[in-house]
């Protein structure tokens, strides 16, 4: 189940946030293409930026707490998740901070 | 290039995104403000998990060698670039296309 780790981690952010969208209705999941044109920018980006750390050696990650599973610059899915799940939690968090400082 | 040489430029220019190339300005504002300790305290939460059971190392030539619980004080900026671009193209991309039910933002 270690290999589960880091993915289990990304669940509980995910989890943290996404109850924002029924409770509060901050209507960012039903604005999937203005979310997912969002998402794309990011996750190229820094999704590069990591892949060209990966290569500097600037970090690493352990492969007995992420599944394996390495895409294109060895970049594991973990962290490719990691760059949608982090900007889907801050942009539900902003909308509901939004939301209630309009009221 | 450093972690410490790329994120100080990592958070230039998610500023520079968002101060003239989008002109979003979230960093003047409110919203912005009462989000982000927010969105630190999660990521606090989580990078202490990712760093203290060291599923993510770093080299310790690429950075200050200043941590904040196990975490690089590097990734705080790394996380302030990473929300703040996406918010940014986020409300830029509300601008263009208000939805029916959503007021254009500040």
């Amino acid at each position: 189940m270690a290999h589960l780790t880091y993915l289990a981690v990304l669940a509980g952010c995910l989890l943290g946030a996404v109850w924002l969208e029924p409770v509060l209705r901050v209507g960012v999941l039903r604005q999937w293409r203005r979310l997912l044109l969002t998402l794309v920018p990011v996750v190229l980006v820094f999704g590069g930026w990591d892949v060209a750390a990966i290569a500097a050696h600037h970090w690493s990650y352990d492969r007995a707490q992420t599944t394996g599973v390495l895409l294109p610059g060895r970049l594991p899915l973990e962290e490719l998740l990691f760059f949608v799940v982090i900007p889907v939690c801050a942009i539900l968090g902003f909308e509901a901070v939004r939301k209630r400082l309009r009221r | 290039m450093t972690y410490t040489v790329a994120v100080v430029l990592g958070a230039t220019g998610a500023l520079l995104l968002d101060l003239v190339v989008l002109r979003t300005r979230l960093v003047l504002g409110r919203v912005f403000w009462v989000t982000y300790p927010i969105v630190l305290a999660g990521q606090l939460l989580a990078n202490g998990i990712l760093t203290g059971r060291r599923i993510v190392r770093y080299d310790p030539h690429a950075i200050l060698g200043l941590w904040v619980d196990y975490a690089p004080v590097e990734d705080l900026a790394f996380g302030f670039a990473l929300v703040l671009t996406t918010l940014a193209i986020w409300v830029r991309l509300g601008r263009a296309t208000p939805p029916p039910s959503a007021p254009p933002p500040r």
